[in-house]
Parts: C-alpha cells; sequence; structure tokens
C-alpha cells in the first residue's frame, strides 16, 4: 500500500484498502473557514445539535480578516458564537492568518493523519506526510454531525524532481511548470506524491508551495514523505512524533513523471489559466500595476524574505503597488523581527494584517479592469481577483519583488546574491 | 430519470470563480445566490436562462475553489442537469451532496450547440441532441451517487438517520 492508503486504512478501521475502493473514514481533524456559513446552516437543516468530537474540530477566520462587509462580519459573529456554544477549542480569529498555515504552526497538523477543510488547498499538508482533503460544506457538516466521511481511495501520480535548482528559482516555479506539462486536470481525482534529491533539499515552506498547488492539477490530496527536515519542524510543535505510515516498495503508481529542474527560468502562469505556462524570458517587460506576495501559497517567511533581499535599499516603480500579506501572525512577527518588513515599507510595500487578502477578490487589493497583476498566490482565472477584465500571472515570490520593482514583468535573478544562504525560519 | 432542456455550452476549465465570483461569497440564502450564477463567464445567463435547462460543457468543470456556492447557484438558477466531459472533484461532490443532477460525457461540448434541445437519460448515461439528432453515451451514475441525488441530497438523508 501507499502511505496514503495506509492512512485511510487506518480511519477507515480495516487492514488494507485499494485505489477506486469507497471508505468511510474517521476524520482527525476537520477546519471550517468564513466563507463558509453554509457548514452551520447544513449542519442545523439536516437536525445537527451537537458536534460529534469538538476536539477534532477547529475554525479559521481567514478569508475575511478583518471583516470587509457587515454581511462577512455577521458571518463570522455567528461563526464565533458555534465555536463557544459548542465547546469547539481550536478557533483562529482574524489575528491568526490562513489556515494552512496556522494549523501546522499550532501542532494540529502530523504525519499519518485526515485532515479535511472546506478549502481546496488543503491539499498542503502533504508536505507534512497527512491525508489533506478539501470538501464542501456540506460535506464538512455531515463530519461535524458524525466525525466521518466516505472518500474513494485514490490512484497515486509519481512526480520525481532532478537536478538542482538554479539560482533565483524556487519552488513555485518548479510546480508551475509541473502543472504547466502535466494540465489543470491532470490529477483530478488522484494523489500526486513528490520526491526526487529536489524535494529533499527543500525546507518545509517550499514543499508547502509543492502540495499547495496540487489541486490546481485536479489533485484530491498531495504527498512528500516525512523526512528529517519534516521532524525537525512538527516535533517541538507537536511535542511528540508519531509513527510515520511509509509506502511499501511494492506499491504501483499510476503514472509517473520525471522533470530536471536544473536549466529551469522562472516559470509564470499566464492569463488566465494556471496551467499556461511561460518562462520569464517570453514575457518581461509586460506593464504590471499591482504585484501580491502572499497567501497559503506565497505568503511565508521565506517569500516575504527573498522580495526584501531583492528591495533593499531600493523603491518600487511609482506606477505599480505592492501588496505583501504574511500568511500568518508568527510569519509577521518573524518577518518583523528579521528587519524584512522594514526594508520592504521602505521601498514602497503595502502591507496587510495576516489573513487571505485579495487572492478571493474580496478584499486589500482588488485589481480595476485593464489591470495587470502579477501574484505569488495560487489562481489566475477570470475575475479571482477582482475584474474579470483585469489580467493576473501567477509567478514567484521573487518575480512579483522584482516586477515590483521594475513596473513590468522582471526576472529576478540579476537582484539576487548567488552566494545567499537558503535559511529555514 | 430524463430531463430534457436547451443546452448552454461553455469551454474547458470553467472554474468556480466563472461560476460563482469570490465577490459574492459571503452570501448564503439561495436566492440571492442563484442571482450570480455563471457570472463569471457570462454576465447576461441569469436572465437568459429558463428553467429546465441544461449546461454543456468541456473538461474539468468546476475546478478551482471548494465553494459549495458554485453547487448552489447551478441548483438555484433552474439549470437541471450539468453535462461536461470530465468534472473537477470537489465540486462534483458537492453538486452530488446537494441534489444536483450531472453527467460524464465524453465530446459533448462538440456535439451540442448553444440552445439546442437535449435530452439526458441519468440512469443509462445518454445524452440525446434532439435538435442535431445525435445520440451520446455518458456514464451512468454510479449507484451510490444515484441514490443519494434520488433522495434530494445528502441533507435529507443525514436528517433522517441522524436529526434530533
Amino acid at each position: 500500500m501507499h502511505a496514503l492508503e495506509k492512512i485511510l486504512a487506518r480511519a477507515a478501521g480495516v487492514p488494507a484498502v485499494k485505489a477506486g475502493e469507497i471508505v468511510n473514514a474517521k476524520v482527525d481533524l476537520a477546519e471550517v473557514n468564513d466563507l463558509y456559513l453554509q457548514v452551520l446552516k447544513s449542519f442545523h437543516e439536516m437536525g445537527g445539535t451537537k458536534v460529534h468530537d469538538p476536539n477534532k474540530v477547529t475554525f479559521v477566520l481567514d478569508h475575511y480578516a478583518p471583516a470587509p462587509t457587515i454581511q462577512s462580519a455577521a458571518n463570522q459573529k455567528a461563526m464565533r458564537e458555534f465555536v463557544w456554544d459548542q465547546g469547539i477549542p481550536h478557533l483562529f480569529d482574524i489575528d491568526a492568518g490562513v489556515c494552512h498555515q496556522v494549523m501546522p504552526e499550532a501542532g494540529l497538523v502530523f504525519p499519518g493523519m485526515l485532515l479535511v477543510a472546506t478549502d481546496s488547498h488543503t491539499t498542503t499538508h502533504g508536505a507534512f506526510g497527512a491525508f489533506g482533503t478539501g470538501v464542501g460544506a456540506t460535506d464538512l457538516a455531515c463530519i461535524l454531525l458524525t466525525g466521518e466521511l466516505w472518500l474513494r481511495v485514490p490512484e497515486v501520480i509519481k512526480v520525481e524532481l532532478t537536478g538542482t535548482l538554479p539560482h533565483g528559482v524556487m519552488a513555485k516555479d518548479v510546480v508551475l511548470h509541473v502543472l504547466g506539462k502535466l494540465k489543470a486536470d491532470a490529477a483530478a481525482y488522484k494523489a500526486v506524491e513528490y520526491t526526487g534529491e529536489v524535494v529533499k533539499n527543500l525546507g518545509m515552506a517550499e514543499r508547502m508551495v509543492l502540495c499547495n498547488m496540487a489541486v490546481e492539477m485536479g489533485a484530491k490530496t498531495a504527498y512528500i514523505a516525512p523526512d528529517e527536515v519534516t521532524r525537525a519542524y512538527l516535533e517541538p510543535r507537536l511535542g511528540y512524533y508519531p509513527v510515520v505510515p511509509t509506502t511499501d516498495s511494492d506499491y504501483v503508481y499510476v503514472a509517473m513523471h520525471s522533470f530536471d529542474v536544473t536549466d529551469f527560468e522562472p516559470q509564470l502562469a499566464a492569463p488566465h489559466s494556471v496551467d499556461n505556462l511561460v518562462g520569464i524570458s517570453e514575457v518581461a517587460g509586460i506593464k504590471v500595476d499591482q504585484a501580491f506576495i502572499g497567501t497559503c501559497t506565497g505568503g511565508r517567511v521565506e517569500d516575504i524574505a527573498v522580495a526584501a533581499e531583492i528591495l533593499k535599499g531600493k523603491k518600487i516603480s511609482q506606477r505599480t503597488r505592492l501588496v505583501i500579506i504574511p500568511a500568518s501572525r508568527e510569519v509577521f512577527l518573524t518577518a518583523t523581527k528579521l528587519g524584512y518588513v522594514e526594508t520592504l515599507i521602505e521601498a514602497g510595500a503595502t502591507f496587510s494584517t495576516p489573513g487571505c487578502g485579495p487572492c478571493l477578490g474580496a478584499h486589500q487589493g482588488a485589481l480595476a479592469p485593464g489591470e495587470v497583476c502579477v501574484t505569488a498566490s495560487s489562481r489566475n482565472f477570470p475575475g479571482r481577483m477582482g475584474s474579470t477584465q483585469a489580467e493576473i500571472y501567477v509567478a514567484s515570490p521573487a518575480v512579483c519583488a522584482a516586477s515590483a520593482l521594475e513596473g513590468k514583468l522582471a526576472d529576478p535573478r540579476k537582484y539576487l546574491c548567488k552566494e545567499a544562504a537558503t535559511n529555514e525560519y | 430519470m430524463s430531463i430534457k432542456g436547451n443546452a448552454f455550452v461553455f469551454g474547458k476549465n470553467i472554474d468556480t470563480d466563472q461560476i460563482y465570483p469570490g465577490r459574492y461569497l459571503e452570501l448564503f440564502e439561495p436566492a440571492d445566490v442563484a442571482k450570480h450564477a455563471m457570472e463569471g463567464v457570462n454576465s447576461e445567463f441569469t436572465k437568459q436562462v429558463q428553467a429546465g435547462d441544461v449546461i454543456v460543457a468541456a473538461t474539468n468543470f468546476g475546478c478551482g475553489s471548494s465553494r459549495e456556492h458554485a453547487a448552489i447557484t447551478i441548483k438555484h438558477s433552474g439549470v437541471s442537469v450539468v453535462v461536461a466531459e470530465s468534472f473537477a472533484r470537489i465540486f462534483y461532490r458537492n453538486c452530488i451532496n446537494l441534489g444536483v443532477p450531472l453527467l460524464v460525457c465524453p465530446r459533448v461540448s462538440e456535439k451540442v450547440t448553444e440552445g439546442d434541445s437535449v435530452e439526458v437519460n441519468l440512469m443509462t448515461g445518454e445524452v440525446k441532441n434532439l435538435t442535431q439528432g445525435v445520440t451520446l453515451q455518458g456514464e451512468a451514475l454510479s449507484a451510490h451517487a444515484m441514490a443519494i441525488i434520488a433522495a434530494g441530497g445528502v441533507k435529507p438523508m443525514f436528517k433522517a438517520k441522524y436529526g434530533q
């Protein structure tokens, strides 16, 4: 069995499962975000009164943090009251940050767990060896009611990343390349596992980027086998370290793809699809109105650090905005202590408090018709960040910072010191 | 279970932001959510759609976010069934859970033109283009999915089983 199958078998209370089988699995943690008042509505519509196990539920108020409208404020109010009434211990309010960052930081994510959330980017937690998957509101309400969810055991696609990551090229560039080649529905209903020497040498932040973006290939979940890097991140946060399920040597993958990253240049997804792959050399010079660094994809300390390195002592273009939103309070504090926030504000960046920001087009940097945005977030669908007449390029945070500096899509490599150490925060 | 209506035809990778733009995510009453169906790809859709109409699309319909609003807006816009060459998984689950009929049918977007009269049989998976006289074979829904749709979604099923 694959490690992911072992997770589902354990959660379903059976010795073994195989791809295609439907199992009823006990969920270790169910997370609800503030877009989903519908979860509570569905829960009540199904006759629910008490949550099955409040300790296995968490609410994260991140998409509208802080509330931009009366309606979103009312929705958050209803959620807080539900959390308090039900005795749910884990509420991450508008001060905390994006769910996929705050849950691992808080020690709620561990290898071998089944994590289900009302967010498609729940695949992120594969970076920790968890089975993380996104569902809609009514599925989540079913978990609140019963503690369980039916799941089809997915086939697993192996993506091997070989070679050496070139200077100025990040995990974001790699995953944009992979999904540009495999296309936006390549992994529908399936899981994606990343392996290879490139993955082994990545820190947790970059591994989270690979798994986060797997959903842009349609993946149900993503996976990276936990190693010492995983353990070093998780053990202090968990206060223990669990037995980690491993993949059997005779497991057969449904497909295998290999990419040598050695000659990669920075990669982008051009409007209006995540698999519309271009290299920076093909699009450099296109005028940019807004650059955005943030979200569960591109708002970690490493992302803010690379922007600070590019922009230290410089000023961004007068005709371009640079919006930066740290993914969590912990990220914001660390970036502040390390001086990155000061550097970036001096360079002309606009900071907002931790949350999803303009990624969902609701607030904190929406785009006007005709504007062009380069973003470290995950999606460039029409209208994703505001007007359907705006154009969005998805890129690495380094490309976003360099583009803010020049006021046009730009190659970050010329601004980055080749000798700079790669730090893990 | 046979459904007949006029087709609205869309391309591939119609994401949930096109089905239901993010700026309306704070809404939750079905009647309010229904006012913005397909607005990100066709801002006139809610004015044009008639009760019973059919959405036809190419591959990966419903990709992107997990928002259940995408299934709710289609359900309450009057659309009777969604037929696509493939669906994204969260959208697919959401539709089944809410009792929104859908069907996978290879090449359907090539064989149906906007406005064609289409008849869909959920039990057999057969899709008939009555305007062009073409019959396509889609994939019949699984027994598991069919039972949920026949019950009107998971809510009535769970209410009967767990409701207090």
